[in-house]
């Protein structure tokens, strides 16, 4: 029988099936932060359990801790617990964690790459949504709950149900003013943020091949923004010239097993699937979101919709409410709206790449008057990789702050945040209601239409820069 | 876990769809280190008005939907994070069942976790059960998950699927681990073939 990569992950990692039950799949790795973890370590203490297999886990702090002055100690008491119940619980369970103040520091979905952590054919689970990301390898990754990261330590299984499969088949030449981050907008702004809930998406096609790694790793990061648990792309020469020498990759003869077992992992031509979506990468165009919800999103050059616009009672009710929340009106064009903060970073668009092609559009500008604009790396090595290139001089110089790494105002646990009624550009995943703050609005956009608009005031296309 | 009971409670209704995890429970409550507590911040940006008090407008705060046990609401609901606090938000306040056309797969995993039934239910249905509520608030619905039945006094009421595993462990409050440790052999044989097989994953 001819297979998707999915079903040969799927396979390969059956521990058992007994009747009656979920089947359940084996875990090679788990990674950890601070806000999901705490409570599935009580729950292993509270029942005499121990960690099944310690060196399947890597855990790092991200989610609240600071940007800036890290020197200092965290100002809120009930973070500052998270961050040493954190600390405390790897220590007494022998895992390896990247803590504040290790080199590796960094927002979880990017450092996890950055030390070979993850290979493709793995079956990979973090307490977070943004899991997806390292499917960008070929890897199966997915968010679990807090009670599933006690399972997944207690076990080293999940019990899971086999999950449908979609195809996203996106052919033709991506613009050089569209990235990985506008097709993954565009994919949710047609088939939904349900579109995909029950499957796991394989994206492929000329457009994908051609990405980078971090731009794949952007792209399958929101998969769960279209409803799918996970994402993949076929492994090839991009991934192993990637994964060649870091920290947790197979080296030597390892390596050549390795890689003869990834490289049979491709889908089968001619394996069925049962959803195909397929979009055109020459009609892409740089995306801005407008509403409360990803998939309320549109092109640069468009204007925002009208509730009327929607021929569906709930979508067209949630156009007005979104409308009402941040502030806008219909029919006002993208490029209209002013903006008051903006962010780079996040697990979505922190990585190197999204700085260097930020950096060639905010060199040689200023921040716009009234607008605060701020940098922050995904991790210590990206920080320091873009320092090396002089990028942050780019940023400083054109008056943005240059941060410490962490989630920060993706989802603004950390104090970094919007105030009510403020306007963000953002390069991070989520436009829901009070995500960067109670009251703030917020644009999810590329890196680099997030620069353009740090620099205009307002949103600009790209394209005629 | 608690075991699922046959009840007879309030359904109370939110008419809105895509209800995502950071309004059930906004991320400034997710430092907290225990399961307990996040009751008192369901809903926390749109059911208390800036100076703390209750926001009149919202749903919830309606009085006849005051100890409500069963929340009818639009599709796609919990989209968004992983967050499990948002069930925990869920069942501290007091809800036992959800009744949606459809969920985000990550929080329909873990409703089962923590006693919550997410009753799956068509576009028809579910708009007749809205209609119902809408027209008769404080309306009580009985849920009999032993035997699938969903009975409404206005007899929009239903046999409702449900996976066996699940409703088997929602009915007895399984503890999952557990049952998963029982095969702990097959576990430690699979190890023994992935570390022959994959060996420089454990090198």
């Amino acid at each position: 029988m001819k297979k998707t990569m999915y079903e040969k992950i799927w396979d390969s990692h059956l521990v058992v099936e007994v009747p009656g039950q979920a089947p359940l799949i084996y875990v090679d790795r788990h990674l950890m932060h601070e806000v999901t973890s705490p409570q599935a370590f009580e729950g292993l203490r509270v029942a005499n359990r121990k960690v099944r297999n310690p060196h399947s886990i890597l855990a790092t702090m991200d989610h609240c801790v600071p940007t800036k002055d890290r020197h200092l100690p965290i100002a809120d008491p009930i973070a500052k617990k998270q961050i040493e119940t954190m600390a405390d619980n790897c220590k007494s369970n022998g895992l390896n964690l990247y803590d504040m103040k290790s080199p590796n520091n960094g927002v979880i979905h990017v450092v996890v790459p950055e030390h070979g952590f993850v290979h493709p054919g793995m079956v990979v689970v973090c307490g977070d949504s943004h899991t997806a990301t390292h499917g960008a390898f070929g890897a199966l990754a997915f968010g679990i709950g807090t009670s599933e990261v006690e399972h997944v330590m207690a076990t080293q299984t999940l019990p899971q149900q086999k999950s449908k499969t979609m195809l996203v088949q996106i052919d033709g030449e991506l613009s050089k003013y569209a990235s990985a981050k506008d097709i993954a907008l565009a994919i949710t702004g047609k088939i939904g943020t349900a579109g995909g809930t029950g499957h796991v998406i394989e994206y492929a096609g000329e457009a994908i091949t051609k990405l980078s790694m971090e731009g794949r790793m952007t792209l399958c990061n929101m998969a769960i923004e279209a409803g799918a648990r996970a994402g993949l792309v076929a492994p090839d020469q991009k991934t192993y010239d990637y994964l060649k020498g870091r920290e947790f990759t197979p080296a030597g003869e390892s390596w050549d097993k390795a890689l003869a077992y990834w490289q049979g992992l491709v889908s089968d031509e001619g394996a069925q699937y049962d959803t195909i979506v397929t979009l055109n990468a020459d009609e892409i165009e740089p995306q801005v979101t407008w509403g409360t919800s990803p998939e309320q999103v549109v092109s640069v050059s468009s204007v925002i919709p009208a509730p009327e616009d929607f021929e569906d009672e709930i979508k067209s009710e949630a156009c007005a409410n979104a409308l009402n929340y941040m502030g806008l009106t219909a029919n006002t064009k993208i490029t209209d709206i002013v903006v008051d903060l903006i962010f780079i970073g996040s697990c979505t668009n922190g990585r190197i790449e999204d700085f260097r092609i930020a950096a060639e559009v905010t060199k040689g500008t200023k921040v716009a008057e009234g607008v605060t604009a701020i940098a922050v790396p995904g991790s210590y090595h990206v920080k320091e990789q873009a320092e090396q290139e002089g990028l942050d001089k780019i940023f400083i110089e054109a008056g943005w702050e240059w941060r410490d790494p962490g989630c920060s105002m993706c989802l603004a646990m950390n104090g970094d945040e919007l105030t009510v009624g403020q306007r963000s550009a953002s390069t991070s995943n989520r436009n829901f209601e009070g995500r960067q703050g109670k009251g703030g609005r917020t644009h999810l956009v590329s890196p680099a239409m997030a620069a353009a608009a740090a620099a205009a005031g307002h949103f600009v296309d790209i394209r005629n820069l | 876990m608690e075991p699922y009971k046959k009840h007879e409670s309030i359904a109370a209704l939110m008419k809105r769809s895509n209800v995502d995890t950071d309004q059930i429970i906004p991320k400034q409550f997710l430092k907290r280190v225990e399961r307990t507590g996040f009751g008192k911040h369901l809903f926390h940006d749109w059911r208390f008005n800036d100076d703390g008090s209750d926001n009149a407008d919202f749903e919830l705060n309606k009085a006849e939907f005051a100890g409500a046990k069963i929340l009818v609401v639009g599709d796609n609901f919990g989209c968004g994070s992983s967050r499990e606090h948002a069930p925990w938000a869920i069942a501290d306040y007091g809800f036992n069942t959800i009744i949606s056309t459809s969920y985000a797969d990550i929080f329909y995993n873990n409703c089962f976790k923590n006693s919550i039934l997410p009753l799956k239910v068509d576009k028809q249905k579910l708009h007749g059960l809205m209609a119902e509520v809408a027209g008769n608030a404080g309306v009580r619905f009985v849920v009999d998950l032993e035997n699938q039945q969903l009975i409404t006094p206005a007899g929009n009421g239903f046999t409702f699927e449900i996976d066996a595993f699940r409703k088997n462990n929602l009915l007895q409050g399984l503890d999952d681990i557990g049952l998963s440790l029982l095969q702990s052999d097959k576990i430690a044989e699979y190890e023994a073939k992935h570390k022959q097989t994959y060996p420089w994953l454990w090198s």
